[in-house]
């Protein structure tokens, strides 16, 4: 395969999104940045509600109103796809962006056979007649290692097992051939014996395709096996960016060093896990400042009053007044 | 004691209820509008200008007078105009709500009596008793309501001598509505007599020597009244439509009774020759009362229990 | 899947037994038939010759198994009030009300599905909002009064259509169909409407109120991600997903439009067997009505049936689990 070029397959800069309530407007997702390269892993970590799963349909263009992308941009190979009008955006879901959800079990449509869905996924991107796109489906169930695939092309979404499931949900999410894939917990609803599979499997296809991958996940454990570089997300803001390596052994931002320290894979060696006192806070309260201070062991007066700005750090980026403790 | 009085009235205006029934302009709106129509109807023989029952007031010389116009002959004014007999429109819609509502009450109270009472005992008994009664639910909800209220009418009358027909076709009308529309009672007090019996309060009442009947009238039956209150809210207003559409077809409240349904049907054959408000005006009533119980009970389930749905 | 089937015949049976007790109830315990056909004036000799020739002066299990006898045959005897067999009297009415059932159901559908589907994927746009407000008053509104108003509009005020009766219709031997002549159709029209109304507005709220729910599901959002066009995605995937309840109530309506053919044969002065039952009924014409409730069971319980056997059609996942474990 081709080898890594320089220019980003997905470019994330300063996306904001916005739901207004009646409590006002809420910001899941704030001045968010972040590239992703070709045949790359983006990891995109933090606690449920910390806006992982809101950028992820940000970017394939899937807000529910009403919420909506109030700023910054989102360039897919160069070319901005944020503003795109609803027919254009259709075009670029499937054929550009793949998406993997959490739940194999509902992602699927019980009503219709696997083949169908593959099928009309295929007709609908690329230029094939009937037969062809049968064939293609075929090899996409073998790709993702469903046995006797052209035998079970024809069974019903419940005629699989979880994990089996699974894997028709990434054939179907690849099968147009996208330059980049979102999933969205691949593995959360499965099996801990399975899950490993199927991340092994979503590596092997992008790597031997060059596509990239934005891995949304909470599992620090997926990150540290799977991810090049990761993005920790805290209340709908980017705390840090980096290689995985420098991410996970020597964290910059007070929330990732509490995060690394309360992982037992990252914590490995220590004689206990700590733990980070206090909980994310909600999107209609969020605290003056840096969202963390009110957590954070380092805090000071300049945190309670101003947003942290994103600094180099560690390789990476990071968002702290002070990244590395008292340095800056 | 009045500061007492106060307060309850205070906690209960500001109780979820009314909090819901403050917001919802629609069940204010359709609460005012049947409230007016039931004060109508009940002080009907004060409010009536006429008595349309009474032939000594009536004058065919008043016959078909339009609304708002003095008669050709007698120079009398009517506010909605009268009917082929010189009756006013106005005191037959009074009266005829009057016939209307009864029937719906106690239609839905004999249904509700029923109901609750073969459910309770389907929930709390059970066995082939309870079985027996939901099988019997069953096959009974296999059919329209208004089919099965025309087949009991139907059958009602004919155990009834020929001559005492017309009188008692209103109790006929109110047993027939209420047999058509049980099932819906039976079946929710089942389902929650159910739950109920197995916990253990009732076991507690039970272990303590009180006899079935008291349990299921101290203890379960109270649970059991927000949906009861609902499907009788809702089945009034079935009620009201389904005596309309007998009394309509014929088969309901007789000419010497007109209810809503009946002064419709009378109306209808006035419909070519041009005396458009002996229909239009017990029509719109009729209307009026079946829309605004029906979104009071719309309303009210929502409130009360959204799991209804 | 035929076990299913086999019990759900069973059980309709079963249910067309109890129907069948009732009807024989009414002839043998509902009033006294003699006093029904003659008047006040009347004669023993009168009396005795209408008992000989009704069957009414046999023993009771005589009576009994004639009924049954007879039910089987589709004979439900003679009519109190036309002194004509029962089976000819229904057997000319029923094409009839067949033609107008059906078209009604056939208007109530196409338009409660298409509406119901409509106002769910505009749910918050001015249209969707106005047709769910009328539909609120469409279903508080009883059907005679559709029907009059209709008659007033169309018939009184314009005189477009015609406000009574069947127009004329053409004798195919064994169905006499009013579809194949203009004014026959035009006759059609207004009742249609009124029949199919009511229906037509649950059916287009619960097919909403379905649609919505399947709109949430994780497997319409993944079918949107791949980029399936809206055509797709609310025709494909979500409409077929409503298909299985909705077709359960579908299917209930549709008996209810035959038994709901009554209101509206008398709004129109129909010649269907509606009209003939509230005839029956106001002049307690036990034979019809018996024969009337026999039909009519005859019909819900095989409408009943059809449905439970659509859904094998429909969900793939019932036809290996034995019974359903959906809805």
């Amino acid at each position: 395969m081709a080898k890594t070029v320089k220019k980003p397959v997905l470019s994330v800069k300063n996306l904001s999104v916005e739901i207004p309530t009646r409590q006002g407007i809420l910001t899941p997702v704030d001045q968010l940045s972040f590239d992703i390269e070709q045949g790359k892993i983006l990891g995109v970590v933090g606690e449920s509600g910390a806006g992982k799963s809101m950028t992820g349909n940000a970017v394939i263009g899937l807000l529910d109103p009403p919420a909506h992308i109030s700023g910054g941009e989102i360039r897919l190979k160069g070319k901005r796809i944020d503003n795109l009008e609803r027919e254009a955006l259709r075009k670029v879901r499937g054929k550009e962006i793949g998406m993997v959800f959490q739940d194999p079990l509902t992602s699927l449509n019980p009503l219709l056979p696997i083949g169908e869905q593959l099928t009309e996924t295929i007709l609908e991107h690329l230029p094939v007649n009937k037969n062809e796109a049968q064939e293609r489906a075929i090899a996409a169930l073998e790709e993702v290692g469903i046995p006797a695939a052209a035998q079970r092309i024809n069974s019903y979404p419940h005629e699989f097992s979880g994990g089996m499931r699974q894997r028709v949900v990434i054939a179907l999410a690849l099968c147009a051939e996208p330059s980049l894939v979102i999933a969205d917990e691949p593995t959360t609803a499965l099996d801990v014996s399975v899950q490993a599979q199927i991340i092994a499997l979503l590596k092997r296809l992008c790597r031997e395709r060059g596509t990239a991958i934005m891995l949304i996940t909470h599992d620090m454990g997926v990150i540290a096996e799977t991810a090049d570089e990761v993005a920790v997300m805290y209340a709908g803001r980017l705390a840090e960016l980096g290689p995985v390596r420098n991410v996970l052994t020597s964290p910059t931002h007070p929330y990732t060093q509490g995060l690394m320290a309360s992982t037992p894979l990252a914590a490995k060696g220590k004689k206990r896990l700590s733990q980070i006192p206090g909980a994310m806070p909600r999107l209609t309260d969020l605290p003056f400042g840096c969202a963390f201070h009110p957590r954070c062991p380092i805090a000071k007066d300049k945190c309670r009053s101003d947003p942290a700005p994103t600094i180099e750090a560690g390789g990476g980026k990071a968002a702290c007044w002070y990244v590395n403790g008292e340095k800056s | 004691m009045a500061n007492a009085f106060k307060d309850t009235v205070i906690r209960a205006w500001k109780s979820d209820f009314m909090w819901s029934f403050r917001r919802t302009p629609v069940a204010i709106a359709s609460f005012v509008v049947a409230l007016l129509l039931i004060m109508g109807a009940v002080l009907a023989p004060l409010i009536a200008p006429h008595n349309p029952f009474d032939p000594a007031t009536l004058n065919l010389m008043n016959g078909f007078s339009a609304p708002m116009e003095p008669n050709q002959f007698t120079g009398e004014t009517f506010w909605l105009g009268t009917d082929d007999q010189g009756r006013d429109v106005f005191s037959t819609i009074l009266f005829g709500m009057r016939i209307s509502l009864f029937v719906g009450f106690a239609a839905v109270a004999f249904a509700m009596t029923l109901g609750v009472t073969l459910g309770l005992i389907a929930g709390y008994v059970g066995g082939w008793v309870g079985a027996l009664i939901m099988r019997i639910a069953d096959v009974q909800l296999t059919f329209p309501g208004i089919l099965v209220a025309m087949l009991i009418f139907g059958i009602a009358k004919g155990f009834t001598p020929i001559d005492q027909r017309d009188e008692m076709a209103i109790w006929v009308l109110i047993i027939a509505i209420g047999l058509s529309e049980w099932v819906q009672f039976a079946r929710v007090v089942r389902g929650a007599t159910m739950v109920e019996k197995n916990k253990e309060y009732v076991q507690a009442a039970r272990l303590n020597g009180r006899r079935s009947a008291g349990i299921m009238l101290r203890h379960i039956l109270p649970n059991v009244l927000g949906p009861v209150l609902v499907i009788a809210t809702i089945s009034l207003a079935l009620a009201i439509i389904a005596e309309a559409t007998l009394s309509f077809l014929g088969v309901g409240a007789p000419p010497t009774q007109p209810s809503l349904g009946t002064l419709i049907r009378i109306g209808q054959g006035f419909l070519f020759s041009g005396e458009w408000w002996i229909i239009l005006f017990p029509s719109i009533t009729l209307l009026a009362l079946a829309l605004s119980v029906n979104l009071l009970g719309d309303w009210l389930r929502d409130v009360l229990n959204p799991r209804l749905r | 899947m035929l076990a299913f089937a086999i019990r759900r015949a069973f059980q309709s049976f079963i249910v067309l037994l109890v129907v069948g007790l009732v009807a024989f109830s009414m002839f043998n315990f509902v009033g006294d038939p003699i006093d029904n056909m003659l008047g006040q004036e009347r004669t023993d000799a009168d009396i005795e010759r209408l008992r000989t020739q009704l069957g009414l002066d046999q023993p009771f299990p005589v009576q009994y198994y004639r009924f049954l006898e007879g039910a089987v045959q589709g004979n439900f005897g003679i009519s109190y009030r036309q002194g004509r067999p029962v089976s000819e009297v229904i057997s000319e009415r029923l094409p009839a009300t067949l033609e107008l059932a059906f078209v009604s159901a056939v208007l109530a559908i196409i338009f409660g599905v298409a509406l119901g589907v409509f106002t769910a994927i505009r749910r918050n746009g001015w249209a969707a909002n106005t047709i769910m407000t009328l539909s609120l008053i469409g279903v508080s509104l009883p059907t005679f009064l559709i029907g009059i108003l209709l008659i007033y509009l169309f018939a009184v005020e314009l005189g477009w259509l015609p406000s009574f009766g069947r127009g004329d219709v053409v004798d195919l031997g064994w169905w006499r169909t009013g579809l194949l002549t203009q004014s026959g159709l035009k006759a059609l029209i207004l009742p249609a409407i009124t029949l199919g109304l009511y229906q037509m507005t649950l059916i287009m709220r619960l097919v909403r109120s379905e649609m919505l729910e399947v709109l949430r599901q994780d497997y319409i959002r993944f079918a949107r991600a791949r980029g399936l066009k809206d055509k797709s995605v609310y025709f494909r995937h979500a409409l077929k997903n409503t298909l299985v309840p909705v077709i359960t109530v579908t299917g209930m309506q549709l008996g209810a439009i035959i038994a709901f053919a009554i209101i509206t044969e008398t709004v129109f002065q129909w010649p269907g067997v509606g009209l003939l039952f509230i005839n029956a009924i106001r002049f307690v014409d036990i034979p019809v009505m018996a024969a009337y409730l026999m039909l009519i069971s005859v019909m819900f319980v095989s409408i009943n049936l059809i449905v439970d056997l659509l859904y094998f059609a429909i969900d793939p996942r019932l036809r290996i689990e034995k019974s359903g474990s959906g809805k």
